[in-house]
C-alpha cells in the first residue's frame, strides 16, 4: 500500500461508508437498505452519513422484516439495481434464509447464468462484549459451505473499503462480515491494529485472494476478522523467542485461497488456524484439509484453535475462557513447535 | 399487452393459453409416468422428481397475466407451468427444462420448479411464499426507475399463513410497490384442507391489515379474474400501490404426481372435473357469439405448438455431465 497525501485514518465502520457512498455517486444502481441504516447510519455505524447524501428513495430504512426486505433485494437485484443490504447481525439470518441460500445463492445457477444477484448482505459477527448467544455467532462455516454464495470479512479499514467495492460491483451475491471488535464504534470498543490508512480514491481488493501480512518461515498461523490480529500478536511474542511467524489474513471465506495457504506452509512446514467460530466442521477445518490432502509436507500436526462447540456465554468469566486470543495462540503455536 | 397478441381479443387470447397450458400438462402426464410404471419411483423415466400440474387453476393465470407485458415481472411458484405460459415464457426452452435439457431454460439445473425466463422476467421458486419478497424488489426497481411496469407474484392459500407473507404485504404497503400478490385458492395446502390451517374464511380479508385493497374473486372465472387484475394492475401502473387478488380456484390433480389423494372427500374430484374452468369457458365463449371455428382452429395451433415443443424436447441432448460446474457465478463483466 502506497501512501498518499489523501490518506486519513479510518475505523472500518467509516471504510464500508465511504467506500459505499462513492459507489453510490458513480453507479445509480446502487442502493442501500435494512434496519436502522438511514437517520442513525446502522447500528454499526456502516453507513453513516449516506441518508443525507443521497435521500430516503436509495438509502431505505425498512421494518424490521427481514425475510420480505431481502427477498425485496433479491429481486431488485434480479432487475439490475446492486442493493446493498444490512443484516445487522449474522445470528439474525435464520429469520430469512430463504432469500439467502435459495433464492440469491441460486439464483444464477436456476438461470442458466442469465440472471445474477448483483447483491451485499452486510452482517456484523462475532462476540467478546458479553451479548450472549443470540448476538455474538460467527457463522463463518455456515455460509461459507454454501455454495453460490461469496463470504468476505475484513481485518482491517484499508481491506474493508477495498472488499466492500469490490464485493459491490461483483454480479454475485456477497455476505459482507464485519467483525464487531474491529468496527470502531465507542461503545463497542476496537482492535487499535483494524485502524488503518485509507486512500480517499477508489480501489478493490480482489474476493478470493488471502494477504500474507506478515512474513516469516517457521510456522504459518491462518485466519480472519479480528484473529488476524491474535495472531500478528503471537507472531511478534514468538519473535523474541526467535522463531519466525508467516500470518496470513484470509479475507475472503468463499471462494477460499487454498492456493496461498499451501504456498504459506510448504515453506514453513508447520499450520496453526485460529478460528473463533465454532470448531466442528468449520472453516478451520477446511483450511488444514485443504492444505493436507494437497500433500503439503508438514514437520508437525496441524492444530485447530476454535471456538468450542458450546453457544456463546453472557458471563466475562465464561465467555473469555472460551474465546480464542493472543495467549491461547501463542501457547497453541508454541506446541506446535515444540 | 399480451392480451392484443395473436388474437387480439383478450376473451380468446385467455382460452388459448388456458387451452396451451391444459395440454402441456396432458403431455407431461404420459411422459412423467415413463419408467414409472408398475412400481412408482420418483427418480426413474425421462422426467425424475416431483410434478405439481396446474389443471384447474388456468383462469388464475391468464386473467392476471392477459394485463402484463414481457417488462413486468412475475414470481410463481412450485406450480407454475399455467403461469409461466400466460406469462409467455419460452415453451421450447420449458419443455426442454422439465426434461432436463441443454436447451432447457437453465441447462437442465433448474427442472419444472425453478424456471426463468429473463427475457419476459419469469421465475419461480419451489419454496413457499418465497416469491413475494423478490415480487416487491422487482416492482420497486421499475418505480424507483421511473416505469410504470409492474410485478406480480402468485401464490397458493397455503403460503399466506407463512411469516414472508405478511412481510412482504406490509413492505409493499409502506413502500407503495406496484405489485400485485394473486393468490390462486385452490382449498389445500398439499392434503390439509384450508378451512383447517387458515384463521378467516378469506384471504382476501387480510389485504385490509396492510391498507390495500382485497379482492375476493369467485367461481375460478376467467372473466371475473381479468376483470380485477385490471383494475389492480392499472391501479399499481398509476402509482397508487399493491393490492391482493384471492382467486377461488380448483386444483383437479393431487399435489404431485403420484398423490393417492386419499384426503380428498369421496366425489370431490369428479364434481369438480364437471365445472373444469376450460370447456366451461367456451361454452360460454360460444354462448356470447364466438364462432365455433374459430374455437376449433385456435386450440389446434394451440396443441400443435405444445406438441413441437415437446418433440424438440425429447430430441434435445442432455448436458455433458461437466455442465454441472458451470454458471454457480455470473462472470464479472471486465
Amino acid at each position: 500500500m502506497q501512501a498518499t497525501q489523501t490518506m486519513r485514518k479510518l475505523t472500518i465502520a467509516k471504510a464500508m461508508a465511504e467506500a459505499i457512498g462513492q459507489e453510490m455517486a458513480r453507479d445509480p444502481d446502487v442502493l442501500v437498505m435494512g434496519e436502522d441504516i438511514g437517520r442513525l447510519g446502522g447500528v454499526f455505524g456502516n453507513t453513516a452519513g449516506l441518508l443525507d447524501r443521497f435521500g430516503a428513495e436509495r438509502v431505505r430504512d425498512t421494518p424490521i422484516s427481514e425475510t420480505g426486505f431481502i427477498g425485496a433485494a433479491v429481486g431488485m437485484a434480479a432487475a439490475g439495481l446492486k442493493p446493498v443490504v444490512e443484516l445487522m447481525f449474522v445470528d439474525f439470518f435464520g429469520v430469512c434464509m430463504d432469500a439467502i441460500y435459495n433464492l440469491a445463492a441460486k439464483q444464477s445457477y436456476f438461470s442458466g447464468g442469465r440472471v445474477s444477484c448483483p447483491m451485499v448482505l452486510m452482517t456484523s459477527v462475532g462476540g467478546g462484549y458479553g451479548d450472549a448467544g443470540q448476538h455474538s455467532q460467527c457463522l463463518y462455516a455456515t455460509f461459507g459451505h454454501l455454495p453460490g454464495l461469496k463470504v468476505v470479512i475484513p481485518s482491517n479499514a484499508y481491506d474493508a473499503k477495498g472488499l466492500m467495492l469490490a464485493a459491490i460491483r461483483d454480479p454475485n451475491p456477497v455476505i459482507f462480515m464485519y467483525h464487531k471488535a474491529l468496527q470502531g464504534m465507542g461503545w463497542l470498543g476496537t482492535v487499535p491494529g483494524s485502524i488503518t490508512r485509507v486512500p480517499e480514491e477508489e480501489y478493490e481488493i480482489p474476493i478470493g485472494k488471502a494477504a500474507i501480512v506478515r512474513e516469516g518461515t517457521d510456522i504459518t498461523l491462518v485466519w480472519l476478522g479480528v484473529t488476524v490480529h491474535h495472531a500478528l500478536d503471537a507472531a511478534k511474542a514468538l519473535a523474541t523467542d526467535g522463531i519466525s511467524a508467516e500470518v496470513i489474513d484470509l479475507r475472503t471465506i468463499a471462494p477460499l485461497d487454498r492456493d496461498t495457504i499451501r504456498r504459506s506452509v510448504a515453506k514453513t512446514g508447520r499450520l496453526l488456524v485460529i478460528d473463533d467460530d465454532y470448531r466442528s466442521c468449520g472453516v478451520a477445518a477446511e483450511v488444514i484439509a485443504s492444505t493436507v490432502e494437497a500433500g503439503v509436507p508438514l514437520k508437525a500436526p496441524p492444530r485447530r484453535l476454535a471456538y468450542p462447540d458450546i453457544p456463546v456465554p453472557f458471563s466475562p468469566s465464561l465467555e473469555h475462557h472460551v474465546l480464542p486470543n493472543a495467549e491461547m495462540a501463542l501457547a497453541a503455536a508454541r506446541e506446535i513447535l515444540s | 399487452m399480451n392480451g392484443t397478441g395473436s388474437n387480439n381479443h383478450p376473451r380468446l387470447w385467455m382460452y388459448e393459453r388456458m387451452v396451451k397450458s391444459r395440454h402441456f400438462e396432458d403431455l407431461i402426464k404420459p411422459a412423467y409416468l415413463e419408467g414409472k410404471k408398475p412400481l412408482f419411483n420418483m427418480a426413474k423415466g425421462p422426467i425424475p422428481g416431483e410434478m405439481h400440474l396446474s389443471d384447474g387453476q388456468e383462469p388464475c393465470a391468464v386473467g392476471v397475466c392477459a394485463h402484463l407485458r414481457p417488462t413486468d415481472t412475475v414470481t410463481a411458484t412450485h406450480r407454475p407451468h399455467h403461469v409461466a405460459i400466460a406469462k409467455g415464457v419460452d415453451l421450447d426452452a420449458m419443455a426442454a427444462e422439465i426434461f432436463g435439457k441443454e436447451t432447457g431454460l437453465s441447462g437442465g439445473r433448474g427442472g419444472h420448479m425453478h424456471l426463468f425466463d429473463p427475457g419476459v422476467n419469469f421465475c419461480c421458486s419451489g419454496i413457499i411464499a418465497q416469491g413475494l419478497g423478490p415480487a416487491v424488489g422487482a416492482a420497486m426497481a421499475a418505480k424507483l426507475r421511473g416505469r410504470d411496469d409492474v410485478a406480480v407474484a402468485f401464490l397458493g392459500d397455503g403460503a399466506a399463513n407463512q411469516g414472508a407473507f405478511h412481510e412482504a404485504l406490509n413492505l409493499a404497503a409502506i413502500w407503495k410497490a406496484p405489485v400485485i400478490f394473486v393468490i390462486e385458492d385452490n382449498c389445500y395446502g398439499i392434503s390439509v384442507p384450508k378451512a383447517d390451517c387458515t384463521a378467516v374464511p378469506r384471504n382476501a380479508d387480510r389485504a385490509a391489515a396492510y391498507g390495500m385493497p382485497g379482492i375476493h374473486v369467485p367461481g375460478n372465472d376467467p372473466d371475473l379474474v381479468h376483470e380485477a387484475a385490471g383494475e389492480a394492475i392499472a391501479r399499481a401502473r398509476r402509482g397508487e400501490g399493491p393490492s391482493l387478488i384471492e382467486i377461488e380456484t380448483t386444483r383437479l390433480e393431487g399435489h404431485f404426481m403420484g398423490d393417492a389423494e386419499g384426503y380428498r372427500p369421496p366425489g370431490e374430484v369428479a364434481r369438480l372435473r364437471a365445472q373444469d374452468p376450460i370447456p366451461a369457458y367456451r361454452r360460454r365463449l360460444l354462448a356470447d357469439g364466438f364462432e365455433a371455428g374459430e374455437l376449433d382452429a385456435l386450440e389446434q395451433a394451440a396443441r400443435a405448438v405444445v406438441e413441437t415443443a415437446f418433440a424438440r424436447a425429447r430430441a434435445a441432448c442432455l448436458p455433458g455431465p461437466e455442465q454441472a460446474f458451470l454458471q454457480v457465478f455470473v462472470e464479472r463483466a471486465v
